[in-house]
């Protein structure tokens, strides 16, 4: 107990407690009082803390009266609420501490302030960052340090009205326990050469460290940042005399920051976003350079470096750094030619507001708007005498609208689910109002359970479902993941559902299904069952999950399929034909699957094993890893895994088929597409920026040999085995010249080791053992941190981006896994030290080795995670633990093993026969009825 | 006599040890309205009741002697009986005016045990500290749900408070002021605006320690701050100690100390209560400090709301 140095009680103690406490702090030694290091240190709800090697802090800049028009106006008529809203977009771009200003002749700026900032306390989702309270009057400021909890930055105070008044403010502003912002002004005026900045920032830092005592580390100097290509030439040297200050300061004054306000630079092309978002970028880039801490700036309004084209960057960079003579003509040229130009804004066509209000909410529903829904709804609740009367009327006409547009293929899937992110709002607005008028009976079309089974974590096309089904006025009971069998059947009774959903996407799901199936069946339930998830499939609901469940049971594979199987099991009219089709259908498939079954033709495991794919390890290059062991990445940064990201299954799970970036030009989708994928971009950008989520890896490769079908991996010296892996070979019989594949054909067997090792060999290290083979293993995850954001978006009825964060996460995984393979191959590993792929080609897999994932097609059975997780210390190293199905936690993780020969290639499994499920079993030490209950619908 | 600041070289050598509650010990006593009143409010036009740190006034007898049990408990560091004995807190007795007098009278009650107890036995090592408590009005959150810029107090109200509670405890002769119980910290920020006013003023300069609530499971003080938030934004004055007390029992309050052990350049207490508050927030039986002096807010559905909100963003 070494950190405490003082100790006690409090309510409920009484002097025995503390006759008792004292005699057991007589024995503990106290805490010795650390040091800490002096960064500034600033606060809102939540710490921020400004490290040498912090990147640069983004100050949000909206909320300000003078360069916001929309902020004024809101604040002149007292919306405050409304006003928060441009506080919160700062926050949702990136922003890591919001700039207040209230500065405006019209306003009373002291009761602006304090109101606002009052109103903030209460956000916490705005709360959570540290204020910047924004003055050139000094009271102004002071009524805002009255109002913030937190540790906040004073913007600004200078030397403008002399050394007195200067100490007088930094004492108060101490006092409050805020850091400080420091113009570079004095008695004379602003400073505009790189000597008056040094002089005047010298003279400030000196009295405020030596007269005040204020912490060297809370000074922030703002060296003045003045607009560029103002076509004077005593402006040229405007950036470059910043640029230089800020060296200056950090290299002179100990701990000091350097800060600006950065969109004056681009002063001089006032209404060229395009131009402007430029210069900021660039401007940053060099300040930062510089030694620039902080600036502040609009977050969703920065352009990336790197994206700027170059010939605008170039004339950008000319004017910064005043390269030549004629750099202002040049860049107002290029100026001239982009005017007009808009950064993928879209620009907002408010026409629809002055329609009658039924219009006005079904435009909301059909192009997904919230802005204006609850007012909107306000107003109706005066039309209409009954709430109900609002969702059965004007609300469920526009969900037809949406219905029918997307049943008519003109709607897409984001689209929907922008849509029932309306209409969930809606509907949540509405509920309390429902409920004091005890609305009776049921309004809805028939109630759906649906769930992820068990062990499975899985649930985007579960959600999805849920939507489409939601937005058709079915009621959803939504159990979310990793339900049990007697959970759901206790919401289903309880609930008095009309049908049952089961989700899953991993194999093990399948057996959970078929056991839910069988529970449903014992305690006489007969509710129609759907079945969906990716892994599922019609052969498997016929010939598992049907048998064991007398009542209809439809497989439905996807998302827009669900509205019709269910109003048809809800139709009295349509009921019995429908599920009299599907019985036939599953029956048909029955047979065919014990046909297929019957004429199979299966090899024995041995003649199996004869027919192995060969390699001729006599001339194979095996390349010694440069790692031997294990390697652990911990928050690696996203920006650099999203590089990496396959597009085109992402479009995938959000149902619109295509391949990018192709779709993002298809006539009929193209559009969407696009939209889906700025909303995107915006996402990832947050993702990155405010971190919401952790990307931890562990790789490790060590020597192995392969003993049959199995691998053996070795220590370090290659001498004794650490771990083994069991691979599944091909069974069915194969054409002349194709082999029966199992992975562990691309180790080098042991057998041939030992005819190639010399006594001499005995205790060889991996260095002098060229016989010896390697192999490797992995498992990463992007899903640390994610379930926040998630609960936050479902909370908020917001489907939408709790969808769109998932599926990004499952994009990253993958990303991480391609980006990781890379390293290992060039690095880690560095068998192919030389490659050089673009990213297409890394999508299409034209590398060399291969990383198959337990699970998949090559390896169905999932129990070999188990191996990788010990193997590599998977739970320690990363975080990511494993579900009793042996689904990875959390989701959106991937793992697998290495295989570096040339020659190692992806495969399907098929088909196996009894006689390789015995041998597996034997080898693996598994029973087996585990073995077929692991692999059971890969076994014939 | 003790130097206030000869605690900072003790603290090098051991662990001090902070009194317990004042509210449980005074319980015991099982005093009626007559007890509080005394003679000097015996016709006193509001109920007096509850209002412990009057006691200083009416019964310094029971309060002297609860100070002395706790030192020879083994307590180094006595608490003033003036949790509430600012003018905010005892506008709910009408009581305003008595604000310094309670501090003074209370500072005097606390030195004397601690020079009777040095007389008996010869040990001088021990400190009066000030207590100043949080208030029962918040700086930082509305009263009113529905509208949530309202405040049902001002900053300068609450530092002038305190000003006036300072000058009392130092006055009377404390050697340590320590702000505590803070669910808000921009209450807490007005303390320490005031400590530095009075010292000023007075031109002393007296040990500040400062203690912290983290209300529940989220970690989080009632206004929505973290730990690290909170130390950060009390750190611009040099503090004898910065720790966390009430709300949590030890258990509970383990990993928060911890974090600040690691993460402050000043001395860390920590004085949790006997376990932990009952479903209604308060202390079964026992009318103490945080229960009586909450209830404001319980009353106005306050707590209840605070807690949504710190339920919904932690």
């Amino acid at each position: 107990m070494d950190f405490l140095n003082i100790a006690g009680g409090c309510c409920g103690t009484t002097p025995e407690h503390i006759e008792h406490i004292a005699k057991i702090a007589s024995t503990i030694t106290p805490r010795e009082i650390p040091v800490i290091e002096p960064y500034l240190r600033i606060s809102g709800l939540e710490a921020v803390t400004l490290r040498p090697e912090s990147n640069f802090m983004n100050v949000g800049e909206r909320t300000n009266v003078t360069g916001s028009k929309k902020f004024l106006r809101l604040i002149k008529e007292e919306q405050y609420e409304e006003a928060l809203s441009v506080a919160r977009e700062q926050t949702e771009g990136g922003a890591q501490a919001i700039d207040i200003n209230m500065d405006e002749g019209m306003l009373d700026a002291h009761y602006a302030m304090t109101t606002y900032l009052n109103y903030i306390a209460s956000e916490p989702d705005i709360a959570k960052l540290p204020i910047m309270i924004d003055s050139s009057k000094f009271p102004v400021i002071e009524s805002g340090l009255k109002c913030t909890q937190g540790k906040s930055i004073v913007n600004s105070i200078s030397m403008k009205e002399g050394e007195k008044e200067f100490l007088r403010q930094a004492r108060v502003i101490r006092r409050y326990g805020a850091a400080v912002i420091v113009m570079a002004f004095d008695e004379k005026g602003q400073a505009d050469t790189l000597n008056r900045r040094i002089e005047i920032c010298e003279r400030a830092y000196r009295l405020l460290t030596e007269e005040v005592g204020f912490p060297p580390q809370d000074i922030i100097f703002d060296p003045n940042i003045f607009p560029v290509a103002t076509g004077m030439d005593e402006h040229r040297r405007n950036a470059i005399d910043f640029f230089e200050a800020t060296k200056w300061i950090k290299k002179n004054l100990p701990y000091a920051k350097v800060s600006g306000g950065v969109s004056n630079v681009s002063f001089s092309f006032r209404g060229n976003d395009v131009v402007r978002e430029a210069i900021h970028s660039a401007f940053l880039y060099h300040g930062v350079k510089a030694g620039m801490d902080m600036g502040i700036v609009n977050p969703s309004q920065l352009q990336v470096y790197d994206d700027i084209p170059k010939d605008l960057l170039i004339a950008v960079e000319d004017v910064l750094l005043d390269r030549n003579d004629d750099a202002t003509e040049k860049l107002i040229a290029i100026a001239e030619s982009l005017k007009g130009q808009v950064n993928v804004k879209e620009e907002k066509d408010e026409a629809w507001r002055r329609e009658p209000v039924e219009k006005r909410l079904t435009h909301a529903l059909v192009k997904g708007v919230t802005d204006y829904i609850e007012a909107d709804l306000e107003e109706a609740r005066t039309k209409y005498e009954k709430t109900l009367h609002i969702i059965e009327g004007p609300l469920m006409d526009g969900m037809n609208v949406v219905g029918d547009l997307f049943g008519a293929g003109k709607m897409f899937l984001p689209q929907v689910v922008k849509s029932a992110r309306v209409m969930k709002k809606g509907v949540a607005y509405l509920t309390p109002y429902l409920e004091a008028e005890k609305a009776e009976g049921k309004s809805k079309a028939g109630k759906v359970l649906l769930a992820t089974v068990k062990g499975d974590v899985h649930d985007i096309g579960k959600n999805i479902v849920g939507i489409v089904l939601a937005c058709n006025n079915y009621d959803i009971v939504d159990l979310g993941v990793m339900v049990p069998a007697e959970k759901i059947l206790e919401a289903a009774r309880r609930e008095n559902v009309d049908v049952i959903g089961l989700s899953g996407l991993i194999t093990p799901s399948l057996d959970e299904m078929v056991h839910v199936a069988k529970e449903l069946q014992r305690e006489g339930f007969n509710l129609p069952l759907m079945i969906g998830g990716a892994t599922t499939s019609k052969v498997h609901t016929a010939v598992k999950i049907e048998q064991n469940y007398s009542s209809p049971v439809i497989h439905v594979n996807d998302a827009s399929k669900s509205v019709t199987v269910v109003s048809n099991l809800l139709s009295i009219a349509n009921r019995e034909q429908f599920v009299k089709n599907n019985s036939e259908e599953n029956s048909r498939l029955r047979e065919y699957h014990i046909n297929a079954r019957a004429k199979a033709d299966v090899l024995s495991l041995e003649n199996a094993q004869q027919n192995k794919f060969k390699i001729d390890w006599e001339t194979a290059e095996i390349v010694a890893p440069n790692l031997l062991g294990t390697k652990v990445f911990i928050d690696y940064p996203i920006a650099e895994i999203a590089k990496y990201i396959d597009w085109t299954p992402f479009f995938i799970s959000w149902e619109m088929k295509g391949s990018y970036p192709k779709i993002l030009k298809d006539p009929i989708r193209g559009e969407e597409a696009q939209k889906l994928f700025n909303d995107a971009q915006a996402m990832l950008k947050q993702i990155i920026n405010e971190k919401w989520i952790t990307a931890n890896a562990v790789v490790g490769i060590f020597p192995a040999t392969a003993i049959g079908d199995d691998i053996e991996v070795l220590d370090h010296d290659a001498t004794k085995t650490i771990a083994k892996f069991h691979t599944l070979r091909q069974q069915s019989r194969k054409a002349d010249g194709f082999a029966n594949v199992a992975l562990a054909d691309f180790i080098r067997p042991k057998a041939h080791v030992l005819t190639e090792q010399k006594s001499s060999h005995k205790n060889f290290s991996v260095a002098t053992a060229p016989e010896t083979d390697f192999i490797g293993a992995f498992a990463l995850t992007t899903g640390i941190g994610m379930e926040k954001w998630i609960e936050k978006f479902e909370k908020e009825h917001d489907d939408y981006s709790s969808i769109m964060l998932k599926a990004l996460a499952d994009r990253l995984a993958e990303a991480f896994a391609e980006l990781m393979h890379a390293k290992v191959r060039r690095e880690l590993w560095g068998y192919a030290g030389d490659e050089n792929l673009t990213s297409e080609e890394l999508i299409k897999e034209k590398y060399k080795g291969i990383r198959p994932a337990p699970g998949y097609p090559a390896q169905p059975d999932h129990t070999e995670k188990i191996t990788i997780w010990k193997l590599l210390e998977v739970e320690k190293n990363t975080g990511m633990t494993l579900t009793e199905s042996l689904a990875m936690y959390p989701t959106s993780s991937v793992s697998g093993l290495y295989f570096a020969n040339p020659d190692s290639h992806y495969f399907g499994l098929g088909k196996i026969a009894k006689d390789q499920v015995n041998s597996y079993s034997q080898r693996k030490g598994l029973a087996i009825e585990e073995v077929e209950r692991w692999l059971g619908s890969v076994i014939l | 006599m003790n130097h206030p600041w000869s605690i900072k070289a003790e603290l090098k050598k051991r662990i001090l040890i902070i009194d317990g509650a004042m509210g449980t010990m005074i319980q015991r006593y099982k005093l009626e309205e007559d007890d509080f009143r005394g003679t000097r409010f015996a016709d006193f036009s509001h109920l007096l009741k509850g209002n412990n740190d009057l006691l200083s006034i009416t019964r310094p007898d029971i309060i002297e002697e609860i100070h002395l049990q706790y030192l020879k408990a083994g307590a180094d560091i006595i608490e003033t009986n003036t949790f509430s004995a600012q003018r905010i807190s005892m506008a709910d007795y009408n009581l305003e005016e008595i604000s310094y007098e309670l501090n003074f009278e209370s500072a005097k009650i606390a030195k004397a045990a601690v020079a009777k107890y040095a007389a008996e036995t010869g040990n001088t090592k021990k400190w009066v500290a000030g207590a100043v408590g949080p208030t029962n009005r918040t700086l930082t959150l509305s009263p009113d749900v529905n509208n949530p810029q309202f405040r049902a107090v001002t900053f300068d109200q609450v530092a002038n408070a305190y000003v006036e509670q300072i000058r009392g405890l130092i006055d009377g002769g404390v050697d340590l002021i320590l702000i505590e119980t803070i669910f808000d910290t921009l209450n807490a920020k007005a303390a320490l605006f005031a400590v530095e006013q009075v010292f000023e003023e007075k031109k002393v300069k007296l040990p500040v320690m400062i203690s912290g609530t983290i209300t529940d499971a989220s970690g989080r003080t009632l206004s929505g701050q973290t730990v690290e938030a909170f130390l950060n934004s009390v750190s611009h004055i040099d503090l004898l100690s910065i720790g966390l007390n009430c709300a949590l029992g030890a258990k509970e309050m383990r990993p928060y100390i911890e974090e600040l052990s690691e993460k402050a350049p000043f001395n860390i207490s920590a004085y949790p209560n006997a376990g932990l508050p009952n479903q209604f927030g308060e202390y079964d039986e026992t009318p103490e400090h945080m229960g009586h002096h909450m209830s404001d807010f319980l009353h106005h559905g306050f707590f209840k709301y605070c807690r949504w909100l710190l339920w919904y963003y932690s």
